[in-house]
């Protein structure tokens, strides 16, 4: 293998369950010189669009996979060689189909058949009596041929390959993982070549520390790990690293067909793929939008979306923000947003509704102790839309609610967003209210009970009692909010009393609430 | 409540029934005079007399062919086998005609075939067969392979209510091993119902018949090593309890599977095939089974030793699949 000399740089596992991923733009063209960890390029898949750093120093010796192309995780996508060395060229690509076939097909062929089916047949003979000779035999016929069948596996596998152990995620590991959001890679595993079973993703998560901010062992400290770090993290620590080039093929391969099931079903391509019509214009979709496209039927497919909505006045958020707004933002550099008031309300106001921070798990209903609260964000360019989710949101006051929803908002539009940030939500918050916008119905992030929506604040008529007692009209803030919740699950009058509990919370919000 | 051994049981179960409904009838080699080759049946002629514990002739395929042309005719017959490796003289008329007549004319087929099986005893490959996946395979038969003397009566009871025809494999490494309280009253067990046979929580054991013993004697070396084992003992194979056998494998997510009928084709295979369909999220590791090689089952008892799966065959791959 030539990873002394040059480094591959491989489509990153982003997620378990993420197969692909397109190349939105190259940062760098080749010959150009690189740093370790410097941004090389773009890329967009089902779960998250990020950037991925140079894996090695040196120059870009070969762009192999062009923008706009989708492959498959592990592919090899460019080939990094030391500043002065002579460019790859093809010679690299051609290495990456062949790479150690002999290795990985000594464990999994049968023994050579001389001497082993001659033992075999002994050994039938002796212990069952009568010897199968159609099994002794096998070995023989197959050998020959079975190199041929084995996947080559990719030639950016590690040279000390074999921790099969430490990569390869069983179903139920990889769903549990899924479930709660856990960096696999983070749990000791005490399984057979340091697997981590069941018992240890169940402890792990149980513990409390997939979603506090442990740091991993340091003998354990890969850079595949610094992506987990929570988002609370200093910011330096969260910049998002890709996950070094995938192992090789052998758990690659399980790996991949664990997360079927839990991946989304591949949206079936249009069916007509013409050319377009005079005046259309073409373009193709992104992994994001397919991904976007795809979870949005499935989930209207899913929950039975039922949308309630009630008028909040704002009057005394207004008024306490904007004494807060000073100080946060000359103490903390922190602006408390209506966002971050409703949010913080609302996690105050789910834990008297476990059922709308709940879920349907086939014919269970899960409920939690926690909030990890997912708030949806658009992207800069306006084409995408994302859901990053704050962790723990229980243990936060109203300050460390607006650092969370900016820090991990700006990283969203940024591209910042790793794989552990985009999941594990439990309730989502969506706020259209920007653009003025006074009423939705949102849809339901899956395996979500409930979405909330918040709208524009504005000011009305508002009639209210005077000191006397008499109706009086007053101008007041008014926002409008929303809940669209999974009928399945939750009741109209839930719902309802939900909306009437989070509305009290913000119309009596006193000056020592945070 | 009454101590019984698993073949007094059976005994008990088969008498009561022939007592309460006269349509009941025993047929079978040496059943009557000499009171069976097991003696299950042993005073049953001196009390129904000789056209209810009908001796018949050498011969399976006329044992079960009478059977099914009575049954037809509203009787409910009990056939023995006097082995069940001989059953599949019998074939035919199990297959072809009793499997089959209810769903081509509408007629039912009460019979019970009683089988006895197994093997660790020296009997060589035509005394020790365990051929349940055979017949399990069938369409239109049921099959019933029960490990206690209380669930080998009630479950006999259940059989000869029941009126599909219904192969009711007697494991008889048992007959005379196994003594437990069983109600004295009559009792029928539902088919396709299994039994938790030990509660745990870190590994399953799927298994049936002599199995869940030798599943039982590994179990405790396994908690010696601190690791719980679940031992499901299906009761019957056909129907058999999926909703218990997946209910196990989701809470343990690592299974074994055990049976001492051959390993290709075996029933363990559907088993396995149907944990790693539904079960499929909730594994933790490989779906594993141990069952007799693909060979006739030997005479010598040493090699009938290494034959049928073995207290540490069964600790080997437990612990195999606790450390994985």
């Amino acid at each position: 293998m030539a990873t002394n000399t040059q480094t591959e740089v491989v489509m990153p596992q982003m997620g378990v369950s993420v197969a692909e991923g397109t190349i939105t733009k190259w940062l760098k063209a080749e010959g150009d010189p690189i740093a370790q960890d410097e941004a090389l390029l773009e890329i967009s898949t089902d779960k998250v669009d990020t950037e991925v750093p140079s894996p090695g120093a040196g120059v870009v010796a070969q762009i192999v996979v062009q923008e706009g192309e989708t492959v498959d995780v592990g592919t090899v996508l460019a080939v990094i060689a030391p500043a002065g060395s002579e460019p790859a060229g093809s010679e690299a690509g051609s290495e990456v189909g062949g790479a150690d076939v002999g290795t990985v097909t000594q464990d999994e062929m049968p023994p050579p058949p001389a001497t082993q089916a001659a033992a075999d047949e002994a050994m039938a003979a002796a212990s069952e009596g009568v010897g199968d000779v159609s099994q002794a035999a096998e070995p023989a016929q197959q050998a020959p041929a079975a190199p041929a069948e084995t996947p080559p596996a990719p030639a950016a596998a590690p040279a000390g390959g074999g921790d099969n152990g430490r990569t390869f995620l069983s179903p139920v590991v990889a769903r549990i993982a899924s479930e709660h959001g856990v960096d696999v890679s983070q749990v000791q595993g005490t399984g057979t070549g340091g697997r981590v079973t069941k018992k240890d993703i169940l402890a792990f998560v149980e513990s409390g520390a997939s979603i506090r901010a442990t740091p991993p062992p340091a003998e354990e400290a890969t850079p595949q790990q610094v992506s987990a770090t929570p988002p609370a993290a200093p910011s330096e620590v969260a910049t998002p690293v890709a996950p070094q080039p995938p192992p090789p093929a052998a758990p690659q391969a399980p790996a991949q067909a664990v997360s079927t099931p839990q991946a989304a079903p591949r949206p079936q391509p249009q069916a007509v793929a013409g050319e377009p019509a005079q005046g259309e214009a073409v373009e193709p979709m992104t992994a994001m939008r397919r991904g976007i496209a795809e979870h949005m039927r499935r989930s209207l497919d899913t929950s039975a979306h039922v949308t309630s909505a009630i008028e909040v006045d704002m009057s005394k958020v207004v008024a306490i923000r904007g004494k807060l707004k000073q100080e946060y933002g000359t103490a903390y550099g922190v602006n408390p947003t209506y966002l971050s008031f409703v949010a913080r309300a609302t996690v105050e106001t789910l834990r008297d509704f476990p059922w709308i921070n709940g879920e349907i798990r086939g014919d269970k209903i899960v409920t939690r102790n926690y909030v990890n609260l997912g708030f949806a964000v658009e992207l800069a360019d306006g084409k995408g839309l994302i859901v990053p989710v704050v962790k723990n949101t229980e243990g936060l006051n109203l300050l460390g609610m607006a650092r969370a929803v900016t820090e991990i908002a700006a990283r969203a539009r940024d591209k910042k967003l790793t794989p552990d940030d985009v999941q594990g939500g439990t309730f989502t918050i969506t706020n259209p209210g920007g653009y003025g916008t006074f009423h939705g119905t949102p849809v339901i992030s899956q395996p979500q009970a409930g979405i909330l929506g918040t709208y524009a604040v504005v000011k009305r008529p508002w009639v209210v009692q005077d000191e006397l007692g008499q109706d009086v009209i007053a101008v007041r803030p008014i926002m409008n909010l929303t809940l669209t919740y999974d009928h399945r699950l939750v009741d109209g009058a839930l719902a309802g009393r939900f909306l009437r509990d989070l509305r009290k919370r913000l119309e009596s919000w006193g000056e020592s609430d945070y | 409540m009454a101590e019984m051994t698993y073949l007094q049981a059976i005994s008990d179960g088969l008498r009561m029934e022939m007592r309460r409904d006269e349509r009941v009838f025993v047929i079978g080699e040496d059943v009557g005079v000499y009171g069976g080759a097991f003696k299950v049946t042993l005073g049953f002629q001196e009390e129904f007399g000789p056209w209810r514990v009908i001796d018949s002739p050498l011969a399976e395929t006329a044992i079960v062919g009478a059977c099914t042309g009575a049954a037809i005719m509203g009787m409910r017959p009990v056939a023995e086998m006097q082995f069940a490796d001989f059953v599949s003289c019998a074939w035919d008329h199990l297959v072809t005609v009793a499997a089959k007549q209810r769903f081509r004319a509408g007629t039912p087929v009460p019979i019970v075939v009683r089988l006895p099986s197994g093997g660790g005893f020296s009997g060589g490959p035509f005394h020790s067969q365990n051929p349940e996946s055979s017949f399990a395979h069938i369409p239109g038969l049921k099959c019933v392979c029960p490990a206690t003397p209380e669930d080998a009566k009630g479950l006999l009871i259940t059989a000869i209510q029941d009126p599909n025809p219904v192969l009711f494999f007697e494991h008889k490494h048992l007959y005379r091993r196994i003594k437990s309280e069983v109600p004295e009253e009559r009792y029928t067990i539902p088919f396709g119902k299994a039994r938790t046979h030990l509660e745990g929580d870190d590994v399953s054991v799927i298994t049936w018949g002599a199995m869940v013993y030798t599943a039982g004697e590994a179990a405790k070396k396994l908690d010696e090593d601190g690791v719980s084992v679940e031992i499901i003992d299906l009761r019957t194979v056909m129907p058999w309890d999926r909703e218990a056998v997946l209910a196990s494998a989701r809470k343990t997510s690592k299974v074994l599977v055990l049976h001492e009928d051959t390993r290709t084709g075996g029933f363990g295979a559907e088993i396995a095939a149907t944990i790693a369909e539904e079960a499929f999220e909730d594994l933790d590791g490989p779906v594993k089974r141990i069952a007799a090689p693909d060979c006739p089952v030997p005479f010598s008892p040493v090699l009938e030793k290494a034959f049928i799966p073995q207290v540490d065959d069964v600790v080997a791959g437990l612990r195999e699949l606790a450390a994985y």
